[in-house]
């Protein structure tokens, strides 16, 4: 009776376990990386001017006018943060027009009005709003508006320069060249030449919002449209099933009835590792399935260990009972040393790299950290489930076969 | 089976792959992709075939990037065009996906790429001490649960794969990037958790069969792994192989490298790494 309530409890503890990783699984779904969702990675790095150098004030003034433009541009859960001294990583998931977005958000953005000697006769620091509108004849423009002090100067500007011309600048890329035409004393006015009005949206943004105090370079950027995420999806999963089918009938044709219980095994591995990344919301790359796959590999691996020991215990005259037993207990340590490598590697890996491949090397991890648990834990319990049948006494499972 | 009497044949045909790799890493190098070496990487999807002349011209009539390398693209489901260029700025890759979407409305971004010389020369040296630290640190990890020895020839047999797949990759000619580096790390976690499930062997084997000759006790510990070794190698290499038909384009160098650093692991393990032990054993009485 002991025997039948202790394999009771072994059924009910793998149960358990599945459970658990259904809850996760279900509850908390997995996290897809930008390059399987879609999205943008840039790295900006700060470049010290003349009278400027890096610092952290500096810095955090890059981050804040930026973490502004991004959601001025309604772009969904952006992450902006600070990655060293000079450098700032903006992760933009889910953007439609990656491309023009990093356009908009990396520009230093200084509105100036200019001579046609070139000579600066205002700035940006002057204007209190920038808004896109139409105007009085339905042309998209910028419709900005001055400060108190603003205001005074353009009086003052537009008095000395009437009947020539004020260039408005972005940067260095000239907006508009209107010839002054009467005396602005109010404090609004328009900068015209927009296509459109969403392109007049994009300018209010920057000059509205601010521009960085010092110019930043894009270092690095990657960015992947949905159709090319959709398809790596797509063919990683199936790959993966492929893959983990062949490895599945390897094993039942190899080792017979236990090789059936490791394509059992494998099956619940999938689904603690799918509960466990769910969990620690681990974000899923694309190097990061090859990870998960690979680790497929490491999981059957350790029941391979497993059989094989047990074979040789056999082999060496023991009974089946004792030799499972015995084959555990040698198997773990090769396991463990085995494993532990491989973790060292994963490690390292995370430590010195970023992005993409640090996915995989922490889906590597934490598929390693799982395959052992699932050797030890669930790959025991469920041969001692079988212990007592026929189908694990018979001579073809873990049996001695003649002229070996 | 007598596999480590033979030891002398598995050295010489190591020796002949190693210097076949190595002569052509030092004559032709490894062709480093923008991940390294900096520059702009850009793929479109078009909805019908592009000649890869007919989008310079597009490149030409906006003038950026003229000199670009274009060809097809390697995603099987799909048409459209991969254009490699030098470091681009923002503006210029604009001026390219609109340049492009002008001449083919359909073009659609598949993705962009675009890593400065900065980034590139950090990502070698990243590389470069991610592979020496990883080294150290499983050195120290073998020497502690093994001996000093098991450590130094589990690493010579690391070697052995890195160099394989470095050759074999500079013999191809393949581009290589980042999942490169990632391919190269965990070859080297494999090549190691391979080496170590027969070193374990041969560590169980000198302390239960003390009146045996090294050399007999290593051979039976290898013989004895055999199917173990076989069956593991044998279906990891049926996942790569499946992630590399029926996988994305962009993961298909990642897994040619595992694929070759996996059967150099196995090869090293079983033929290089316990066949070493015994002639670091052999020496070491000689002497």
């Amino acid at each position: 009776m002991r025997y039948k309530q202790r394999r009771t409890l072994k059924l009910l503890f793998i149960f358990a376990i599945i459970a658990f990783s259904l809850f996760l699984y279900y509850n908390y779904g997995i996290n897809l990386g930008l390059d399987l969702q879609g999205g943008a990675h840039i790295v900006l790095q700060a470049q010290p001017t003349d009278d400027r150098e890096i610092n952290d004030e500096v810095m955090s003034g890059i981050v804040s006018v930026i973490e502004r433009r991004v959601n001025q541009l309604g772009l969904s859960e952006p992450i902006i943060q600070r990655e060293s001294s000079d450098r700032i990583i903006v992760e933009l998931p889910a953007v439609d027009s990656p491309n023009e977005a990093i356009d908009t958000i990396g520009r230093t953005a200084v509105l100036t009005f200019r001579n046609s000697n070139n000579d600066i006769l205002l700035t940006g620091d002057f204007i209190k709003d920038a808004r896109a509108d139409y105007d009085e004849y339905g042309r998209p423009v910028v419709s900005f508006t001055l400060t108190n002090e603003g205001s005074n100067k353009f009086e003052n500007i537009t008095r000395e320069y009437i009947g020539r011309k004020i260039g408005i600048y972005l940067d260095d890329e000239l907006l508009t060249n209107p010839t002054v035409q009467t005396v602005i004393t109010k404090d609004k006015a328009n900068i015209t030449g927009y296509q459109s009005v969403e392109a007049a949206e994009k300018h209010a943004v920057l000059i509205r919002e601010g521009s960085l105090p010092v110019p930043v370079k894009v270092v690095e950027r990657r960015s992947v449209g949905p159709t090319l995420g959709k398809i790596s999806i797509k063919k990683s999963i199936t790959a993966g099933l492929i893959g983990l089918l062949l490895v599945g009938i390897y094993m039942m044709f190899y080792y017979r009835f236990p090789g059936v219980l490791a394509a059992v095994i494998l099956a619940i591995y999938g689904l603690i590792l799918m509960g466990t990344l769910a969990g620690l919301q681990a974000i899923l790359t694309l190097p990061g399935i090859a990870g998960l796959i690979l680790s497929i590999g490491m999981a059957v691996d350790a029941n391979i260990i497993i059989f094989e020991r047990i074979k040789d215990e056999r082999k060496s005259g023991k009974t089946l009972k004792a030799a499972i037993d015995a084959g555990f207990k040698r198997a773990y340590r090769t396991i463990v040393d085995a494993n532990v490598t491989t973790l060292i590697t994963a490690l390292i890996l995370a430590y010195f790299t970023s992005g993409t491949v640090r996915g995989f090397a922490v889906t590597l991890g934490i598929g390693v950290l799982v395959s052992m648990f699932t050797a030890f834990f669930v790959t025991k319990n469920i041969i001692d489930l079988f212990t007592n049948t026929a189908l694990l006494n018979s001579a073809a499972a873990f049996g001695v076969r003649e002229g070996r | 089976m007598d596999i480590l009497g033979k030891r002398k044949i598995w050295y010489r045909i190591s020796i002949i792959i190693l210097l076949i790799g190595i002569l052509f890493l030092a004559v032709r190098g490894l062709n480093f992709g923008i991940d390294f070496q900096g520059g702009t990487l850009i793929e479109v999807k078009l909805d019908k075939s592009v000649g890869n002349e007919d989008v310079r011209d597009v490149l030409k009539e906006i003038n950026v990037a003229v000199d670009s390398k274009i060809q097809q693209t390697e995603e099987q489901s799909i048409e459209g065009v991969i254009i490699r260029a030098k470091e681009l700025n923002s503006e210029e890759i604009l001026k390219i996906e609109e340049g492009l979407k002008a001449s083919y409305p359909s073009a659609e971004m598949l993705r962009t790429e675009m890593v400065g010389p900065v980034i590139g020369e950090e990502l070698q040296t990243k590389a470069l001490l991610a592979l020496l630290f990883a080294s150290i640190a499983i050195v120290i990890y073998i020497s502690i649960r093994f001996e000093f020895r098991f450590a130094i020839v589990a690493i010579i047999a690391l070697l052995h794969d890195v160099f394989i797949t470095l050759g074999i990759f500079a013999i191809m000619g393949k581009e290589i990037n980042t999942p490169f580096v990632a391919a190269l790390l965990t070859i080297i976690g494999y090549s190691i958790n391979d080496t170590i499930v027969i070193f374990d062997r041969i560590r169980e084997n000198m302390k239960l069969m003390r009146k045996t000759s090294f050399i007999e006790l290593a051979n039976k510990a290898v013989v004895d792994t055999l199917p173990r070794s076989i069956n593991t190698s044998l279906t990891t290499l049926i996942t790569i192989l499946a992630i590399y038909l029926f996988g994305g384009a962009s993961i298909k160098t990642f897994m040619l490298a595992l694929f070759i650093g996996m059967l150099a692991g196995t090869y090293s393990s079983i033929f290089v790494a316990s066949p070493l032990l015994v002639s670091w054993q052999k020496r070491g009485l000689s002497s």
